[in-house]
């Protein structure tokens, strides 16, 4: 069947070179996006990301969404390989159909994406072959609000806020700080916004042009692209070495 | 990390949509190490009447999965009973630059026009990744056109302002590439067909620090009459 070319291909001339095969294991990603942070608020989920994937240090695509609906109940974000979460959004629109075909009435609510998600990613990397993603993954069923994450080595666990890549150093501590149970929508947007212009001054990667996404019981609803303004009037900033002349 | 920085890819290609279709352009030159192999390569390939490919990085790679996904196309394309879609086309090229993304070394732009979608763009570089854009650049001379076309773009082109475009874009990445050069071919898909054209290097514009062309210094001695030489 022609179909049988197309499929992974774990042997080939790589075997011949012994135990370690070059070809069943990814090592590097190419085309990566940055940060996603997410948290829990009164009616559910907010997360947000940009819209770039790097290729390097290149800024390259500038319109990606790396937020995507999941089912009625779930939004899934990712940082990492582009190439990776496109794979994973195929695996979960089977998932998806098949929970549909049941037609009983019945959806896969965030927890069960959450945990097949973790299984997939945990599966690929005892194989040595990764799916070079951070996953964030919020959603609400039944008025009971989820918010987990998986790592690409499958690292999984919940919480109220979650961020990845860079965001786990500079959003977190904020969120730690700030965020408090029941959030109004406003609050939760204007948080998120405060984490995600802390990116956009220290994350090299990341641009100003992002998405912010709500899931509640009632849907999904992702976000037009905005840029957020910045502030750069420090006196400080205008002129840096004036109270220490000859310094850098 | 171990995040390797990407190969440097000999070659430059571009992609760029219009008010009515699409237009393909890249140079010629195929590069072993420092020696220029084909200075006149054609790395815009057929996959079908309506679509075509520009193919960077690894000669071999991007002629094989072009083969591939040709073939599948011919199957597609009779069992479907009318041509394939720029789509379908651009997610074939995926399914093989992804699935085989640890032996590939190819960045691809899938074009062409079909009746559904009019004409689309698709850009898969390194990795599988799939990306519908207006435009889009590839190989190791687009480094050098990313401010240009942030620039240079515009929405609704015609047909002559894309196919201008192209050719000045690719102009001006042969001049500071080295692993790009040669000749510029352009391919323009609608839905009138197919048109191919050839820019030989010295039909193209004049950037910084370049010289018009002259058969020999005695045919610039002789126009300007007998003055002397000045070194």
């Amino acid at each position: 069947m022609a179909t049988t070319m197309v499929k992974e291909n774990n042997a080939g001339p790589a075997q011949l070179l012994g135990p370690e095969s070059a070809s069943e294991r990814t090592l590097y990603p190419y085309v990566t996006g940055t940060s996603v942070v997410a948290l829990k608020y009164k009616d559910g989920i907010l997360m947000a990301a940009d819209m770039a994937a790097s290729y390097g240090s290149t800024l390259r695509y500038k319109s990606v969404e790396r937020m995507k609906s999941i089912g009625k109940h779930s939004l899934l974000g990712a940082s990492g390989e582009i190439s990776d979460f496109q794979e994973i959004l195929r695996y979960l629109d089977e998932l998806i159909l098949y929970d549909n075909m049941w037609d009983d009435g019945n959806s896969l609510g965030p927890k069960e994406v959450h945990s097949y998600l973790t299984r997939v990613m945990y599966n690929r990397r005892n194989k040595f072959n990764p799916l070079w993603n951070s996953l964030v993954l919020g959603g609400v069923k039944n008025g009971q609000k989820y918010l987990g994450m998986v790592s690409m080595i499958g690292v999984n666990f919940e919480d109220n806020h979650v961020a990845t890549g860079f965001g786990n150093h500079l959003a977190r501590p904020i969120l730690r700080d700030e965020w408090h149970e029941n959030l109004s929508f406003e609050d939760g947007v204007k948080l998120l916004e405060k984490c995600m212009r802390v990116l956009l001054y220290r994350d090299r990667s990341a641009i100003n042009k992002l998405q912010i996404a709500k899931i509640t019981e009632e849907g999904v609803t992702i976000s037009q692209p905005y840029a957020l303004k910045t502030f750069w009037g420090f006196s400080a900033f205008q002129n840096p070495t004036v109270g220490a002349e000859g310094s850098w | 990390m171990g995040l390797k920085a990407p190969h440097s890819m000999g070659t430059t290609i571009i992609g760029v949509t219009y008010n009515g279709g699409v237009v393909l352009g890249a140079d010629s030159r195929t590069s072993t190490g420092m020696y220029i192999a084909n200075r006149a390569s054609d790395k815009i390939t057929q996959l079908t009447d309506n679509v075509y490919i520009c193919r960077s990085g690894s000669a071999a790679n991007s002629q094989i999965v072009s083969d591939h996904v040709r073939y599948f196309l011919h199957q597609h394309t009779t069992q479907l009973g009318q041509p394939a879609t720029v789509k379908v086309a651009a997610n074939l090229v995926r399914l093989i630059s992804y699935n085989n993304k640890n032996m590939l070394e190819t960045g691809l732009i899938v074009g062409g026009w079909d009746k559904y979608e009019g004409g689309k763009i698709y850009a898969i570089p390194l990795g599988g990744t799939i990306i519908e854009q207006p435009f889009a650049i590839g190989g190791s001379g687009s480094s050098y056109l990313y401010g240009f076309f942030d620039q240079a773009w515009k929405e609704k082109m015609t047909k002559d302002e894309a196919e201008q475009l192209v050719g000045k874009a690719v102009s001006l990445a042969m001049a500071r590439d080295g692993a790009s050069g040669g000749v510029v071919r352009t391919v323009i898909i609608n839905s009138d067909g197919v048109i191919r054209n050839f820019y030989p290097g010295d039909g193209l514009p004049l950037w910084h620090e370049e010289l018009e062309s002259h058969n020999s210094l005695l045919d610039i001695l002789n126009a300007s009459g007998p003055e002397p030489m000045n070194i």
